[in-house]
């Protein structure tokens, strides 16, 4: 698994909030005003659904979800995480 | 968006247990409830020891982990003969959400089998005299020492308050928001009940005053600032939704109620039931009813898949059902006349409560404003020919 794998897919899930603008990989979700109070409700609803994944208390740092990049990261250390896990047991 | 609306056969049991209880246990005492503002022991513990306030909490800690629909199911029947108890599983069930989804582990231990017996009850402390639906506003603040933290400041309309546990309490901590489980004996902590309000009288509401109130470091409920959102945010969604819920049985009370008086009542001769301007009133009550528990219907299965859309479907929920209950309250007074306006009726019980439903857990204007940014949102995601044929 490379985190090139999760960009798409988290990029298609902002654009919905995003209109025409273009996200970059390493611009701050939260600095552009696009995104509403519910926001990091459904970005966390949607990280655990779509990558089959529980957002634990620990990960709910800004730093874990302010960029595509970041989220990716995230995304990709859980799994990871996962995936060890299951090796494991 | 696919909308399922069959209840599946344990839902539908619930359902009936639900009714057949509040039918009994709730409706029968809510005026005089209403009356007392304040619901009594003997009360809460049938209510606790049937494990109704073990609907929030997983069953790994003795709790009853209601499926959405189910806990909406809950909320309705209770919505519809008490609102004041229909509060009690809200913040409780908003208390005990918080803990399970975002406690660490030895808070989930500590109080998730205490919320599901009763042994603790829980409430929401975020409003303050001057932050309510603003919770940037937040002027209580907590300082680390080093034998946990120290808060000050002041909370007001905290429902369920007086006979509170502990409380989800919020504060700003280093200049940012976070989240503690107070104990309601934390030294500083004092308790004030807060009468006279005009609906939801039996809720039991109380101010807090925190005086350098100490409570543990391990009282820190998920992480300040960004994740503070996140235990806010989920919770006042569950809290949304409960009320949603409540607000379609409160308007089903109505509807029974008027259905009743209008087939009893006579005036020039013929039943009000026959009169075509009641007629007006009844169907639009019935028709905002059903609309609105399709609503909740609705966010509850998207919660059940762990939607993104379940947000947005509760607000949805949330509004049409608050302002459906209002309406319908205000037709059901004007369908009883003078009856209506007497002391201890339960239609004016239900208009005085249907009011508080436009205002807690997100009032109708901040509603509005966020349906209609979340309806621009909408409209950028289709394209010009996807509306043109939608």
């Amino acid at each position: 698994m490379t985190t090139a794998d999760h960009k798409p897919q988290i990029l298609a899930f902002l654009a919905q909030f995003f209109g025409e603008h273009r996200l970059t990989d390493d611009e701050d979700i939260f600095a552009t005003g696009f995104v509403n109070s519910l926001f990091i409700m459904q970005l966390v609803l949607f990280v655990e659904g779509e990558f089959d994944i529980t957002v634990d208390d620990d990960d709910l740092e800004m730093a874990n979800f302010n960029t595509v990049r970041a989220i990716d990261a995230l995304v990709t250390r859980k799994r990871a995480a996962v995936g060890a896990a299951a090796q494991h047991s | 968006m696919a909308i399922r609306v069959q209840l599946t056969e344990r839902q539908a049991a619930a359902r009936e247990e639900y009714e057949s209880f509040t039918r009994q246990a709730v409706a029968p005492h809510a005026d005089a409830w209403d009356r007392a503002e304040r619901l009594p022991e003997e009360f809460l513990e049938e209510f606790a020891a049937r494990g109704l306030l073990g609907a929030a909490v997983p069953a790994g800690y003795g709790g009853a982990e209601l499926d959405p629909i189910t806990f909406g199911l809950l909320n309705e029947e209770l919505g519809r003969g008490c609102s004041s108890v229909r509060s009690l599983v809200t913040v409780h069930g908003m208390a005990s959400y918080a803990v399970a989804r975002w406690g660490g582990d030895r808070q989930r231990e500590h109080w998730l089998p205490r919320f599901a017996t009763g042994g603790a009850i829980g409430a929401f402390a975020l409003t303050e005299p001057g932050a309510g639906s603003d919770v940037k506003a937040l002027r209580t603040t907590a300082r680390r020492t080093d034998d946990g933290f120290r808060l000050t400041g002041q909370k007001r309309w905290i429902t369920f308050g007086q006979r509170a546990d502990v409380y989800l309490l919020f504060a700003r901590l280093d200049g940012r928001e976070a989240a503690f489980l107070v104990p309601r004996d934390a030294p500083g902590l004092t308790v004030r009940p807060v009468t006279g309000m005009l609906g939801t009288k039996a809720s039991m509401l109380a101010e807090l005053s925190l005086v350098d109130c100490l409570v543990a470091p391990e009282a820190l409920l998920g992480r300040p600032g960004f994740g503070l959102a996140a235990v806010a945010a989920s919770a006042l969604e569950l809290g949304r939704y409960s009320v949603a819920w409540g607000c379609v049985g409160l308007a089903q009370a109505c509807l029974d109620a008027s259905l009743d008086h209008a087939d009893r009542r006579e005036t020039f001769g013929v039943r009000l039931r026959d009169h075509q301007l009641v007629q007006r009133m009844i169907a639009d009550m019935a028709t905002g009813t059903a609309a609105a528990r399709l609503l909740c219907q609705q966010a509850g299965w998207l919660r059940q898949d762990r939607s993104t859309e379940s947000l947005h479907a509760t607000w949805l929920a949330k509004y049409h059902a608050s302002r459906t209950a209002f309406r319908s309250a205000s037709d059901a007074v004007q369908v009883h006349g003078a009856q209506g306006c007497g002391d201890g009726h339960p239609v004016q019980r239900y208009l005085r409560d249907a009011k508080v439903m436009e205002i807690i857990e997100g009032s109708t204007e901040l509603q509005q404003t966020t349906i209609a940014e979340s309806a621009y949102h909408s409209r950028t995601r289709t394209t010009p020919t996807e509306r043109v044929t939608a």
